[in-house]
C-alpha cells in the first residue's frame, strides 16, 4: 500500500543522504522524495512516498526514527490528509492545438505561465491522481518536457507535525 | 582555558575517562599525535594495522562495558578501520572512532589520502560527524560518546579535518558536562501495561522458554536475568552473543540455540508455547526458517531498540526499554503477585527437555588418536578453571569454543557474532588483556583466521600483553569445508591453503613462545605449561583432526527441529577425504 511519510529532520549536510541511504541499504522503495527547510531554519521537512506491506511500513518508520538526525515523523496515510503536487509541462502549442490546450488547462484549473508562438508552459497543482489524469488527456507527441515536484501533504484539522 | 583543536581532542578524551587510545599515525592526524606526545593521561596503543586498532578497542569495550576509542588517519587509515567499525556496529558495541580528514579547503578535490569517511561509514555506524568548526569540536566529541553509549550502543565516527586540529588556532575550551539532543531520546523504562501483560502470559505458560541475547550483557542485566530465571524455574537458552549472561553450568541452562545450538535448546524453542526474548534480535542464524520458527509460541520481546521488535518475527507483547529496569520491574511484579507458574505443567516440560538432553548432542569421539578440537576446548576450560576471558575468530573453532567452554559470567566471551569477522580474535585478546592484566586471556582461533591480523603479534610484544593463542589447525577453512562437504558434494573449492607458515617459528620471530602439538595426550600438559608462562604470549599450534565438523547443525533454510546430528560418535570423522 502507498504511504506518505512526513519527516522533520535536522537541516544539516548529510541528513538527506542518511534517509536515502537507509532506503537503498534496506531495499525499501522510494516513489518520491521532496525536502525543503521549514519556518525554523534548523529543521527541514521531508515528504516521502513509499509503498509496502504493513510490516515493511512499520520497519521503515522505526528505522527512520532511529536515525539520529530525524526529530519527528508521521505516516500521513494513518489520518485524513490533503496532498498536493506541482507540475510544470512544456508542450508544443501550434495553431491547431492552442485553443484545445487552453480549454483543457481551464477545465483542470491550471495556468499557462509561458507562451511562445510554438509552445506553452502549463502550471498545474493537485493530487497525484489529478495530475495523472491531466497528463492522460495530452497527446504524448506534443510533450516537450514534464517536471513534477513529487507530492507533499498535511493532515486535516487542528493537529500538526511540529516540535 | 584556550586550546588548539588537537589539544581539545586529547583533553576531551581525558574528561571522558578514556584509558587507551588504539591508533596508527598518518599525515592528517599529525597534529593530534603531537598532542598525544605531550600528555600522559590517555595511553596510546600503536597497532600494526588499523583493523587491529578497531578490534582491540571493540573488545576492550565488550570486556569492560566502557566505550573503545580509536584514532586513524585519513584515506587508507580510515578505510582499513571500516571492517572493525562494521563489526562493532553489528554487535552494538560502544565505540568512538576519530578519523583524520584532509583540510577543509581541499575536501572534495580528491586530495592525497582523501576518502569520504562519513559517506563510507554511514551504513555501519550509529552516527557520524564531520567537524567543520573547531568551536564545535568538544561538543561533537561529547555527543559522540553520548550516542555511542546510550540506548542501543554502537560505533560513532568523528571525522576531523587536519586544519581543525591545527596548533595555530586556539579557542576557549570547556568540556560540556552533558548534552541533550532533541532528535535522540532512547527509551529506558518499559511500558507498564505491557510488562503486566507479559507477566500474565508468563505465569500461564505451559511450555515456556527464556531466550536471551547480547543485550543483557550490554545492558549489565545479568544479575536480574539470573534472578528472574530462577524465580520462574524456566529453561533458558542464550544466543552466541548472550553467552555468560546466565551461568553456562547452571542446570536451567539448556545451551546455546540456533544453527549450532544444542538439540535441547532448539527443540525446546520449537515446541514451546511462550518465548520471552530478552535483548536478542531474532538473527537468521538463531531462527532458521522463519515460517517454521516457534510455530506454537506466543512471543514477548524486550529490547531497547524498537526497530528490533517485529523485524523478522511477529511479537505479541513488545516491551521497548532497557533490559535491566524492565527485568527489575518484572521481578517486582512476580514477587508481589500471587500467580505462580503451573508446577505440573512445568514438571512435564522439564521431563520433555531432559529427554532431549539425553541425546547428548555435543558428545564426540573421545577415543580418537587424532586431536579433537572439542577436546582442546574442554581442556582449556579445565586448565583455566573456566575463569579466562576467551576471544575468538570466526569459523568452526568459534562454534566449538561457544559449545565446549561454558561461561558463568558475562563479558568473558568476546567474539564477532553479527558480522563474523575473521581476524578479530588476536587484536581483541590484546584489547582485553590491556583492560584486565591479571586475568587469563586466550584467543581461540584457526590457521586461516589468525593470518588475517597476525601482524598484531608485534603489538602484543610491545605492550607486554601475555595472551595464549589456541590455534586449532586443521589445515582447512573448516567452516567453509564443512558447508562444501554438506552442500557441494565435498568439492573443496579453495577452502585449504597449500602453504601454511610454521607458526612456532613465526611466534618466535615476533618474540613470543611457539609450541606445536600433534598428539591428544600432549594437549593438557602443553596447556598447563603455556599458562604457567605468566608473562609470555604463547602461540600453541594444535594439529587437529582435519575432518571434524560442528554438530548439531541446522542447515540454511531449515527449522529448529530439523537438525543434523552427529550420526554416531566418531563415524563421520573416519571418512576419507578426497
Amino acid at each position: 500500500m502507498r504511504h506518505m511519510i512526513a519527516i522533520l529532520i535536522e537541516n544539516e549536510s548529510g541528513a538527506l543522504s542518511r534517509v536515502a541511504g537507509l532506503f537503498s541499504a534496506r531495499g525499501y522503495n522510494i516513489q518520491s522524495l521532496t525536502v525543503a527547510p521549514t519556518e525554523d531554519p534548523s529543521l527541514s521537512r521531508m515528504t516521502l512516498v513509499t509503498c509496502g506491506s504493513e510490516e515493511i511500513i512499520e520497519q521503515i518508520t522505526k528505522q527512520l526514527n532511529k536515525l539520529i538526525d530525524v526529530v519527528k515523523l508521521i505516516d500521513l496515510a494513518e489520518s485524513v490528509h490533503i496532498e498536493r503536487e506541482l507540475m510544470l509541462i512544456k508542450v508544443k502549442a501550434t495553431e491547431h492545438t492552442r485553443e484545445e490546450l487552453k480549454r483543457l488547462v481551464d477545465i483542470f484549473r491550471g495556468k499557462i505561465i509561458d507562451v511562445t508562438s510554438t509552445s506553452y508552459v502549463i502550471e498545474m497543482t493537485g493530487s497525484t491522481d489529478k495530475l495523472d489524469a491531466f497528463m492522460s488527456t495530452l497527446d504524448p507527441a506534443h510533450l516537450i518536457e514534464v517536471v513534477r515536484s513529487g507530492p507533499i501533504g498535511i493532515s486535516r484539522g487542528e493537529k500538526g507535525l511540529h516540535l | 582555558m584556550e586550546l588548539n583543536g588537537a589539544q581539545i581532542v586529547m583533553q576531551s578524551l581525558k574528561e571522558e575517562g578514556v584509558e587507551f587510545l588504539f591508533g596508527y599515525p598518518g599525515g592528517a592526524v599529525l597534529h593530534l599525535y603531537d598532542a598525544i606526545f605531550q600528555q600522559d593521561d590517555v595511553k596510546h596503543i600503536l597497532v600494526r594495522h588499523e583493523q587491529g586498532a578497531t578490534h582491540a578497542a571493540d573488545a576492550y569495550a565488550r570486556a569492560t562495558g566502557k566505550p573503545g576509542v580509536v584514532l586513524v588517519t585519513s584515506g587508507p587509515g580510515a578505510t582499513n578501520a571500516v571492517t572493525g567499525i562494521a563489526t562493532a556496529y553489528m554487535d552494538s558495541i560502544p565505540m568512538v572512532i576519530i578519523s583524520g580528514q584532509v583540510s577543509l579547503p581541499v575536501i572534495g578535490s580528491d586530495a592525497f589520502q582523501e576518502v569520504d569517511m562519513v559517506g563510507i561509514t554511514r551504513p555501519c555506524v550509529k552516527h557520524n560527524f564531520l567537524v567543520k568548526d573547531v568551536n564545535q569540536l568538544a561538543e561533537t566529541i561529547k555527543k559522540a560518546f553520548y550516542i555511542a553509549t546510550t540506548g542501543r550502543p554502537g560505533p560513532v565516527v568523528v571525522d576531523i579535518p587536519k586544519d581543525i586540529t591545527s596548533p595555530l588556532v586556539k579557542v576557549p575550551f570547556k568540556y560540556p558536562k552533558k548534552v541533550s539532543m532533541r532528535s535522540y531520546n532512547p527509551a529506558v523504562q518499559g511500558h507498564k501495561g505491557q510488562i503486566k501483560r507479559a507477566i500474565d502470559l508468563l505465569v500461564n505458560a505451559q511450555r515456556p522458554i527464556i531466550y536471551s541475547g547480547g543485550g543483557v550483557i550490554l545492558g549489565n542485566a545479568s544479575e536480574e536475568l539470573i534472578k528472574f530465571t530462577r524465580m520462574l524455574e524456566y529453561p533458558i537458552t542464550n544466543t552466541l552473543m548472550g553467552l555468560g549472561a546466565y551461568p553456562g553450568t547452571d542446570p536451567q541452562f539448556v545451551g546455546m540455540l540456533g544453527m549450532h545450538g544444542t538439540y535441547e535448546a532448539n527443540m525446546a524453542m520449537h515446541e514451546s508455547d511462550l518465548i520471552i526474548a530478552i535483548g536478542a534480535r531474532f538473527d537468521d542464524r538463531v531462527t532458521g526458517k522463519l515460517t517454521e520458527f516457534c510455530p506454537y509460541a506466543q512471543v514477548i520481546h524486550i529490547d531497547v531498540d524498537p526497530a528490533s521488535i517485529s523485524k523478522t518475527v511477529k511479537v505479541d507483547v513488545p516491551i521497548v526499554g532497557e533490559v535491566k529496569p524492565v527485568l527489575e520491574h518484572m521481578i517486582e511484579l512476580l514477587e508481589e503477585g500471587k500467580k505462580r507458574p503451573n508446577k505440573k505443567a512445568l514438571e512435564a516440560w522439564w521431563n520433555q527437555i531432559n529427554q532431549w538432553r539425553a541425546v547428548n548432542c555435543l558428545e564426540y569421539d573421545r577415543e580418537s588418536n587424532l586431536i579433537k578440537p572439542q577436546y582442546v576446548i574442554e581442556q582449556l576450560y579445565q586448565v583455566t578453571k573456566g575463569d579466562a576471558i576467551i576471544t575468538s575468530d570466526v569459523g568452526q573453532h568459534q562454534m566449538w569454543a561457544a559449545q565446549y567452554y561454558p561461561f558463568d559470567k558475562p563479558r568473558r566471551w568476546i567474539n564477532s557474532g553479527g558480522l563474523g569477522t575473521m581476524g578479530f580474535g588476536l587484536p581483541a585478546a590484546i584489547g582485553v588483556k590491556l583492560a584486565f592484566p591479571d586475568t587469563e586471556v586466550a584467543c581461540v582461533t584457526g590457521e586461516a583466521s589468525i593470518q588475517m591480523c597476525i601482524q598484531e603479534l608485534s603489538t602484543a610484544l610491545q605492550y607486554k600483553t601475555p595472551i595464549k593463542i589456541i590455534n586449532l589447525n586443521n589445515r582447512y577453512m573448516g567452516m567453509v569445508r564443512q558447508w562444501q562437504e554438506f552442500s557441494y558434494e565435498s568439492r573443496y573449492s579453495h577452502s585449504y591453503m597449500d602453504t601454511i607458515p610454521d607458526f612456532v617459528k613465526l611466534a618466535e620471530a615476533y618474540g613470543h613462545v611457539g609450541m606445536r602439538i600433534e598428539k591428544p595426550e600432549d594437549v593438557r600438559p602443553t596447556l598447563e605449561a603455556a599458562f604457567a608462562l605468566k608473562d609470555r604470549t604463547v602461540f600453541i599450534d594444535f594439529m587437529t583432526d582435519r575432518t571434524e565438523n560442528v554438530y548439531p547443525m541446522i542447515e540454511a533454510g531449515k527449522a529448529h527441529h530439523d537438525m543434523k546430528l552427529r550420526v554416531a560418535p566418531g563415524t563421520l570423522t573416519d571418512r576419507e577425504l578426497a
